[in-house]
């Protein structure tokens, strides 16, 4: 009796959260039997039910030809470059947060990182607006050159093609630096402080209890997020792109992510996007599960 | 939480500064270079992290023609207002100043209280099947289909040029149920115990009892859930054709590249009342991208050091148990 009232009260309880299980289920499930239309020959506005059955034939193309393979390649080139900036350059919030914590100002120290911390909060649509009105031919920097007399012409930052991966991960580390610190600091301010001491009375240098007292302490954290970032490497988002893509700059700035979007609603092949986003996912899940692995073999355990 | 401006949690801010003041830790000339080198550092990355937020501020506040010199580099100059009011006249602007501004209020709303609840019944010990179905919600954080079928499927759901398209799929956030449910896990059990023996049921516990001890926690929801409402950029760009329902972001985006007739267009309108407008207030392209740039980040900018500390230790607290 008493368990049967239990059974019902627990199952009550998943009926409360069911509709949002549902919303879970339609928003992000549903969208998986998408991926079927990569096997489709679809062509909007036919129906799906209308479209024949073409097997594989969207994977094949995408190696079938120089042209396209040429075009993947510079695309995963890309993909792999801001990635690669990105992963090489992932300690930066790391020493920043530990320099950050050496300054003894306190008010000092609190306004760097509330400054710090502001690009996180903007659109990249808001960054592009920045970056066009500090870098276009008639913007700012430009404007302050020629002041200067110091250039004749403008100096086209955002049209060239030169530079886009590390312009892209400048963008990236302009708004994500300070706030990505934030972990850090945390790691930081948990340290015991008998191991200061200790290092203090054996007279440590500031150098030294940097290095054999703060660093080692935030290794574990710097790893979990390393690792994440190598589970995210194929997916660079596409709003930041988007936004900053051009026709002089499109070559080298179409990550995997906008070369989808630019495929499917430049183009309309839905079909190939499809088949490429899914080989994306497929990559990325397996990505995320080896670096789990991974972590669990090196520091026993897992990150998700 | 107020009197922790930092936003560190509070283990932390006992031991703020390091305990140099106990021991003295000894000061040679190398550490005098390496503050000093600190300090030029940071200052110069503070002043490159701001100085483009003051520029676009002093340059939409300056006399027009001054600025599209490029003139205005660090001080106003010719200051005046007129480029607020003209950029206000722009058709389609306050509507979609409206529909980013409701997307926010009713999104937040929403997504509120969904992670609230969510966050606490999946404290529950025995829901029926907790573990698949918070596991079902989490895996969404590393998993999903690609932005193509998500596109296809809210065009299959009618949710294209349909303003439900920016409240729906928000409401189920997995990150912000991971924050709420760590925190109620984290208050006493006996608060939910004494009112349970008391006769409440789940709901009443939840809204009695969990939400009044919730409200740090969804402030921190609250003001990310806002943020991003307010920032949101490919909803926009993949779902919508009809001009009505164009948020501020996306209207912002199309005036940097296409703003070129919207001088002429500004200005033709402003010909008829002030029938010569002098050169310091003329629009020009750079004028008007500037003024909507201030517009759609102004609320950022006004929120952002309120609530700062706030979502600095929703973030530790996500991190550091989540």
């Amino acid at each position: 009796m008493r368990s049967h009232s239990m059974r019902s009260n627990s199952i009550r309880k998943f009926l409360y959260i069911s509709p949002f299980m549902a919303l879970l289920a339609v928003f992000s499930y549903y969208p998986l039997y998408g991926w079927v239309y990569a096997f489709f020959d679809y062509m909007p506005p036919i129906p799906l039910s209308k479209a024949p059955f073409v097997g594989f034939k969207w994977f094949h193309s995408l190696v079938e030809n120089q042209v396209k393979v040429d075009q993947l390649v510079q695309v995963i080139k890309n993909t792999f470059g801001i990635s690669g900036l990105s992963i090489l350059f992932s300690w930066l919030p790391m020493i920043f947060a530990i320099f950050l914590t050496e300054i003894k100002a306190v008010r000092f120290r609190k306004f760097i990182q509330t400054v710090t911390t502001l690009p996180n909060f903007i659109s990249w649509v808001l960054v592009y607006s920045l970056a066009f009105s500090m870098f276009s031919s008639e913007g700012v920097v430009n404007g302050f050159l020629t002041q200067m007399g110091l250039i004749d012409s403008p100096v086209l930052f955002l049209q060239s093609s030169d530079h886009v991966w590390i312009s892209m991960w400048f963008w990236i580390t302009w708004k994500s630096l300070g706030w990505s610190a934030i972990l850090y600091i945390a790691a930081i301010m948990g340290i015991d402080e008998s191991l200061y001491e200790a290092a203090y009375v054996d007279g440590a240098t500031r150098m030294q209890v940097i290095r054999h007292v703060v660093l080692p302490s935030m290794l574990p954290t710097y790893f979990v997020l390393l690792m994440l970032q190598i589970a995210s490497f194929l997916n660079n988002g596409l709003e930041q792109y988007f936004v900053f893509q051009n026709a002089f700059n499109k070559d080298t700035i179409q990550v995997l992510d906008l070369y989808v979007y630019n495929l499917a609603m430049g183009g309309g092949s839905y079909s190939v996007s499809v088949a490429i986003s899914m080989l994306k996912s497929l990559i990325s899940v397996a990505l995320l599960f080896s670096v789990n692995g991974l972590s669990k073999l090196l520091r026993g355990e897992g990150i998700v | 939480m107020s009197d922790n401006p930092t936003g560190i949690t509070p283990v932390a801010k006992k031991n703020n500064s390091r305990p140099s003041k106990k021991i003295k830790m000894q000061v040679g000339p190398t550490d005098k270079v390496i503050s000093a080198v600190i300090y030029v550092l940071f200052s110069l990355f503070a002043f490159i992290c701001v100085y483009p937020f003051y520029s676009i501020i002093i340059n939409t506040i300056s006399a027009n023609d001054l600025s599209a010199k490029g003139e205005i580099a660090f001080w106003p100059r010719g200051i005046h207002f007129q480029n607020y009011v003209d950029v206000f006249k722009i058709p389609g602007l306050w509507n979609a100043f409206v529909i980013s501004l409701g997307r926010t209020v009713i999104g937040t709303l929403l997504t509120v209280g969904a992670s609230a609840f969510l966050g606490f019944m999946f404290a529950q010990e025995d829901m029926w099947g907790k573990k698949f179905w918070y596991r079902f919600t989490i895996i969404t954080m590393f998993f999903n289909a690609g932005i193509i079928p998500w596109y296809l499927t809210m065009r299959s759901l009618h949710l294209t040029d349909n303003f439900l398209a920016y409240i729906l799929p928000s409401i189920v956030a997995p990150f912000f149920i991971i924050l709420v449910k760590t925190f109620v896990e984290s208050t006493p059990k006996e608060l939910q115990q004494a009112a349970s023996i008391d006769g409440a049921g789940i709901i009443t516990i939840f809204y009695k009892v969990i939400l009044p001890i919730s409200k740090p926690i969804l402030a921190t929801v609250a003001i990310f859930s806002a943020v991003n409402q307010w920032n949101s950029f490919q909803d926009t760009l993949l779902l919508v054709t009809d001009s009505k329902l164009y948020s501020l972001q996306f209207i912002l985006y199309n005036y940097i590249n296409q703003a070129s007739s919207l001088s002429t267009m500004v200005n033709l309108q402003n010909a008829g009342s002030t029938a010569m407008a002098s050169l310091a207030t003329k629009q020009t392209t750079t004028s008007i991208r500037m003024t909507v740039t201030i517009i759609v980040v102004a609320p950022i900018l006004l929120v952002y050091p309120i609530f700062q500390r706030f979502f600095v230790k929703g973030i530790i607290i996500g991190a550091v148990k989540g």
